[in-house]
């Protein structure tokens, strides 16, 4: 017996070393949590290894930020004139989607349909990867002293990257959406498709769960649909790039992610989100109009004249608008804006004449005071932050004239008594001089 | 051919000091994870692999060579989002069958060591492939031609790996 044992002995190891390895295989497999049972040996490799990834990553990014911040600096002012540029068409735009967005919140305002916000992000480096082609997931350098936990999402400006799934003191690791165990909820942007995002063993994302017989085209824009309950509703995933007959009665849809998965190196994880009703008061009235009124030039107050409004009567908006060029401008900068179209408001039609500064004011009643209307901020967009004030009509003495056109701001969490108040417009003809 | 059959007597045991035998495979594992970051073609060589081979090759004791593929395995596993045990269990074997060759065959050439690492290499992702399907349930796909053409650019970079390492070799 001894003689076998003996002569067997290298075999008999490895048989007893692979049937251990088998038995905590199974038992991990088995276990649908988390697998605390290797939660001790992956604390110890990581604690081992991601120092060294941390230290070499501070140092490259030490190296790349003194040479690209203070010494390659070709290009910068160039690039900083485009930025401004670009700041300035984004505000217009701005303007204009918030216009649609106040619309979108009213509508579901009127369903009681509530929506999940990303309420907090917490920016993140990527340090690691596992290294493996079978398991595509990266190590952030935020853990659990920073607040991640596990099935946070995991975003970059483009798009989607994936979930935190194992959380360590100082580092945690992110299962990307390439992985073959990742799924996402995701929805067609156009089409309105839903269906659920998977990663290949190739590394590719394919969207399952359609059926053959809609119409999905290549280069339509995936979105999270939100149903994971992991991935707010509404981040690009990332375009459809092929489009086959798959299997049964589903199509194999490819998907070229938004975010660059292999070259990642910060990321946002979503470390609160909050799920409320829409306010539809959170965005105060700032109109396209008023923003472009305020770029264009001004001529300084003039003496009032008695007679000003009858002495020129081929400009009776002009008069009106208490010989205010901007009021006039206003009307311009209406038409020109394509206010009719979504950008303006309500309040501002090119094809009705603009009234004066002080159809905007407020009149109390009974009050026979003339009122003024607060001059134009210089930052119109500084006025659609939520927490600012509204602006609040002042009284001027008579004979005063109306420089421009007001602003009018809502408060972000307007109090029953302001809403009650809500000015009506006045001509001048109604202000008793 | 390079590979000559040699006796127990004949062939050289070699060993290695502690910072060596900890220091080589932790390395190996550093940069497995944090090469791919900037560089994701090296996914496809697997450095504990080479490692694993090395030491086994160079120890000549399947216990030795058996126990450091299954150690080293582990802690590739601990690594990923996989459970634990995929890595280890190709490893073990690995591990085990190249401590084993190193006894009866002299590997200390470069063809020898092509030859044999390509080998190795196969008989890893057929483990591998065997277990993750089998016990884990991942879908993999079997590709003969990405497979052989992973198994020669590990051997080229073992080769290479291997030469550098011999520097720490030290006779028993």
């Amino acid at each position: 017996m001894e003689s076998v044992l003996g002569r067997y002995r290298n075999l008999i190891i490895l048989v007893g070393v692979l049937f251990l390895q088998v038995l905590g295989l199974a038992v991990q497999v088995k276990r649908t949590s988390e697998n605390e049972s290797s939660r001790l040996i992956r604390i110890w490799t990581v604690a081992t290894v991601t120092p060294l990834e941390k230290s070499l990553v501070w140092i490259q990014s030490s190296t790349y930020g003194v040479w690209h911040n203070y010494l390659y600096l070709r290009g910068v002012r160039q690039e900083n004139r485009d930025l401004k540029a670009e700041i300035e068409r984004l505000r217009l735009e701005q303007v204009r989607l918030s216009q649609d967005a106040e619309q979108a919140r009213r509508l579901q305002a009127l369903l009681s349909f509530k929506e999940q916000y990303v309420a907090q992000t917490m920016a993140a480096q990527v340090i690691g990867s596992s290294g493996s082609e079978q398991s595509r997931s990266i190590y952030i350098d935020k853990g659990n002293r920073d607040g991640i936990k596990p099935d946070m999402a995991v975003i970059t400006a483009d798009g989607v990257v994936g979930k935190v799934l194992r959380v360590f003191h100082s580092t945690s690791l992110v299962l990307l959406i390439d992985d073959q165990s990742s799924g996402v909820g995701a929805i067609l942007e156009k089409s309105r498709i839903q269906g659920v995002l998977r990663g290949t063993p190739g590394g590719e994302v394919i969207l399952e769960k359609v059926m053959a017989d809609n119409d999905v085209q290549p280069g339509e824009t995936v979105l999270t649909s939100g149903g994971d309950g992991i991935f707010p509703k509404g981040m690009p995933v990332g375009k459809v790039t092929r489009v086959t007959q798959g299997a049964e009665l589903f199509l194999n849809i490819r998907v070229k992610p938004a975010a660059n998965l292999g070259q990642i190196e910060e990321v946002l994880v979503i470390t609160k989100k909050e799920e409320r009703e829409p306010n539809v008061a959170e965005t105060g009235p700032v109109r396209a109009v008023d923003i472009l009124a305020q770029r264009l030039p001004s001529v300084p107050d003039k003496p009032p004249t008695p007679d000003a409004a009858k002495a020129d009567p081929a400009k009776p908006d002009t008069a009106k608008a208490g010989q205010s060029p901007v009021a006039g401008a206003t009307a311009t900068a209406a038409a020109a804006a394509g206010t009719a179209g979504g950008a303006g408001s309500a309040e501002v039609h090119p094809d009705k004449p603009v009234r004066s500064a002080s159809d905007a004011t407020a009149l109390p009643e009974g009050n026979p005071a003339p009122v003024r209307p607060a001059p134009v901020q210089k930052n119109a967009l500084a006025t659609a932050q939520p927490s600012k004030p509204a602006v609040v009509p002042k009284t001027v003495p008579a004979g005063q004239k109306n420089p421009v056109t007001t602003l009018k701001v809502a408060d972000k969490n307007p109090k029953p008594a302001a809403n009650q108040t809500r000015p009506e417009p006045v001509t001048p003809q109604d202000n008793p001089q | 051919m390079p590979i000559t059959y040699t006796s127990g007597e004949q062939v050289e045991v070699y060993r290695f000091n502690l910072p060596i035998t900890i220091g080589v495979p932790l390395v190996a594992l550093f940069l497995q994870a944090f090469v791919p970051r900037h560089f994701h073609f090296f996914t496809i060589f697997d450095l504990p692999l080479l490692v694993t081979i090395f030491f086994a090759m160079a120890r000549r004791n399947p216990v030795s060579g058996l126990l450091t593929g299954g150690i080293i395995g582990l802690l590739q596993d601990s690594l990923t989002s996989l459970p634990i045990g995929v890595y280890g269990i190709a490893k073990t074997v690995v591990g085990f069958g190249a401590s084993s060759l190193g006894v009866k065959l002299d590997v200390e050439n470069a063809g020898a060591r092509l030859l044999v690492t390509i080998g190795f290499y196969v008989v890893h992702e057929i483990v591998y492939f065997l277990v993750a399907r089998g016990m884990v349930g991942l879908t993999l796909e079997w590709s003969w031609p990405h497979e052989l053409w992973s198994a020669l650019a590990n051997a080229v970079l073992g080769v290479v790996l291997f030469a550098v390492l011999d520097r720490f070799k030290q006779r028993t």
